[in-house]
């Protein structure tokens, strides 16, 4: 029973983690039709902005919230000059732009290498943060509770943006209509931006929160890329909802799989997308 | 109106006795660079009947040069497999694994396709990775020997394994070439045109399409085989997202739905990665840039700005007629 509950339990904090990456993704593409390659590689310079600002400013509680908030706010401003700049021009073109987003990805990744070294570093988790929940003979480490509690905010942050502002409206008529969406006054390009930000931060909260549970190292922006990949094609192209239920179940099945059949334990990540395409080619909850 | 790539044989020709010659003034290292671009050639020009002519950019397609090497490699070193077991082992497994994968792939276009082949590719990886038993996991299948074919000539020598390699090359590019010059050829560059325009035809499309992925699944295995050959060692990073990646880069490069051109790409990159790295030291960024340079300067390749040079240059021809149609369209 034990067994379980704790597998249960680590699938769910993995399922979090894949959420906080997948979401801004699988935004990107809803909104935009943009298929961003190198948002992983924003996952991968939040982190190492967070274990900056750690390491500048002590470990405490207060500044791991910061280097949340600072990472989050360096790469919001990376992503939207990198928008503007070079993505823009790729409307419509999808090999183009899955081109030029890895090209982007690599470039980041010799980033990384060259800003911090190619050791692999852990985000320091504060105290308050560290050991484990106790109840009765299980133990739930704290940290992968806090996983699950940020995943939670930051979807039901994302609902309440999208479902319950005036700035969500106009992000939901631009990605269901973007011509229409101008026509009738709404700053097309502004919101572009304002998504791909959000979106690159979202990925930067992910990659500090991430930090603190795996290791970055450079190639860590290609590793993850596919995993976001898989869970948008689970959950269907553009739908927070399916990004949700997607990574939720993958992280499920990572964790079983994995102590179940470790031969094949990369093998499961990817086979519930086969099976997906084998009835539902659009996802979970994806649009056609 | 769309200007038909047409293979221009002096370009060829050149090309040709460069390479024939290439052993006679080059040092062996760089002749065993040339034998790997060519083997990439190989991989390059099978992603180029996926995306050149039948318009499917896939994202996965090293998966197919992983399953060609470790099939080759697990024949030759746990089954003491000759040359002709491994090469056919390969061909077979590599055509079985396209055969699988384009069901589930092929229900899908555009960026979903991408996606999915990239997710399929990283099924073969996880299962290279994993698979202890089977692929020796991180540690890769080593030892490899070079194939025994009891000719006088050892192909442990660079410039012979060169030659051998340049002559599979061109038998695959001839076979490759009357494919796509041939009925099947033209439509599928019809399906990457106008796929429901076919299919109002009367063209069976998905057909069409899943014989070209197996086609190219088969020929990404043939050079995977030689890659086994050529390297000696196969590991889990052959199948990496990069690799496929950069073969993507190595067609688009060099200018897709050529045939050729994707041999100028591998070229490029290969030379780029192993020459290049020696003296430059941040090689991967310089790899970044030449994707976004490709993409926002030379979106027909390297063999497309050569047909434009020389259309430039053959100007001579005097077709005024064309010219003013040209200028209707």
């Amino acid at each position: 029973m034990e067994f379980w509950i704790m597998q249960t339990f680590y699938g769910l904090s993995y399922g979090s983690l894949l959420f906080m990456l997948s979401c801004g993704f699988t935004l990107i593409f809803g909104v935009m039709k943009f298929c961003n390659m190198a948002h992983a590689s924003f996952y991968l310079l939040g982190g190492y902005v967070g274990i900056t600002v750690l390491r500048w400013f002590g470990c405490t509680t207060v500044v791991f919230f910061l280097s949340i908030l600072l990472s989050a706010l360096t790469i919001a401003f990376l992503g939207v000059a990198i928008q503007r700049i070079f993505f823009r021009r790729l409307y419509g073109q999808d090999l183009a732009q899955v081109l030029m987003t890895l090209g982007f990805a690599l470039i980041f990744q010799d980033l990384v290498l060259v800003l911090w070294g190619g050791d692999p570093y852990r985000v320091t988790i504060p105290q308050c943060l560290g050991g484990a929940f106790v109840l009765g003979d299980l133990h739930f480490p704290r940290y992968r509770m806090f996983m699950i509690l940020a995943a939670a905010v930051v979807a039901a942050g994302l609902y309440l943006l999208l479902e319950k502002t005036n700035y969500g409206a106009k992000i939901r008529a631009a990605a269901d209509d973007e011509e229409m969406a101008g026509g009738i006054g709404i700053k097309i390009p502004l919101i572009s931006a304002g998504v791909f930000g959000l979106a690159a931060a979202l990925a930067a909260i992910a990659g500090v929160i991430g930090g603190g549970f795996l290791s970055l190292y450079p190639g860590a922006g290609l590793i993850m890329i596919p995993l976001a990949v898989a869970v948008v094609i689970v959950g269907g192209l553009g739908s927070i909802k399916g990004a949700a239920v997607a990574s939720l179940l993958l992280g499920l099945i990572d964790s079983f799989g994995k102590t179940f059949v470790p031969e094949l334990a990369y093998f499961t990540m990817y086979a519930p997308m086969v099976i997906i395409l084998a009835f539902r080619p659009t996802g979970l909850f994806g649009k056609a | 109106m769309k200007t038909e790539r047409l293979l221009n044989f002096r370009v060829l020709g050149i090309l040709f006795l460069l390479l024939i010659t290439a052993p006679l003034y080059l040092p062996d290292y760089i002749v065993s660079l040339l034998s790997q671009a060519l083997i990439f050639g190989i991989l390059a020009m099978s992603l180029d009947i996926l995306v050149g002519f039948t318009g499917l950019a896939s994202l996965g397609h090293a998966a197919f040069l992983g399953v060609g090497a470790y099939t080759a490699a697990v024949l030759a070193t746990a089954h003491a497999g000759g040359f002709w077991s491994c090469l056919l082992g390969g061909l077979l497994i590599s055509a079985v694994v396209a055969a699988l994968f384009g069901l589930i792939a092929l229900r899908a276009t555009g960026v979903y396709f991408l996606m999915i082949t990239l997710a399929l590719a990283m099924m073969v990886w996880g299962v290279a990775y994993r698979w202890y038993g089977l692929t020796k996991g991180d540690n890769g299948i080593s030892g490899i020997p070079r194939p025994e074919f009891g000719l006088p000539w050892s192909l442990w020598i660079e410039t012979n394994f060169f030659y051998f390699t340049l002559v599979i090359f061109i038998l695959t590019f001839l076979v490759l070439y009357l494919l796509v010059r041939s009925p099947f050829g033209y439509t599928l560059v019809g399906i990457r045109e106008s796929e429901s325009r076919m299919q109002s035809m009367g063209y069976n499309t998905w057909l069409h399409k899943y014989a070209a992925y197996i086609l190219a699944g088969a020929f990404g295995g043939l050079s995977g085989v030689l890659w086994a050959y050529y390297n000696g060692f196969v590991s889990p990073p052959n199948i990496e997202l990069t690799t496929s990646v950069e073969t993507l880069l190595m067609v688009i490069l060099g200018g897709s739905g050529s045939l050729i051109g994707p041999f100028f790409g591998a070229f490029i990159v290969v030379f780029m990665k192993n020459y290049l790295s020696i003296y430059l030291g941040r090689w991967l960024m310089l790899l970044g840039t030449t994707y976004i340079l490709t993409v926002l300067f030379l979106p027909r390749g390297v063999y497309g700005g050569l047909e434009d040079i020389m259309l430039k240059f053959g100007k001579s021809k005097p077709e005024p007629v064309a010219a003013k149609n040209k200028a209707v369209n």
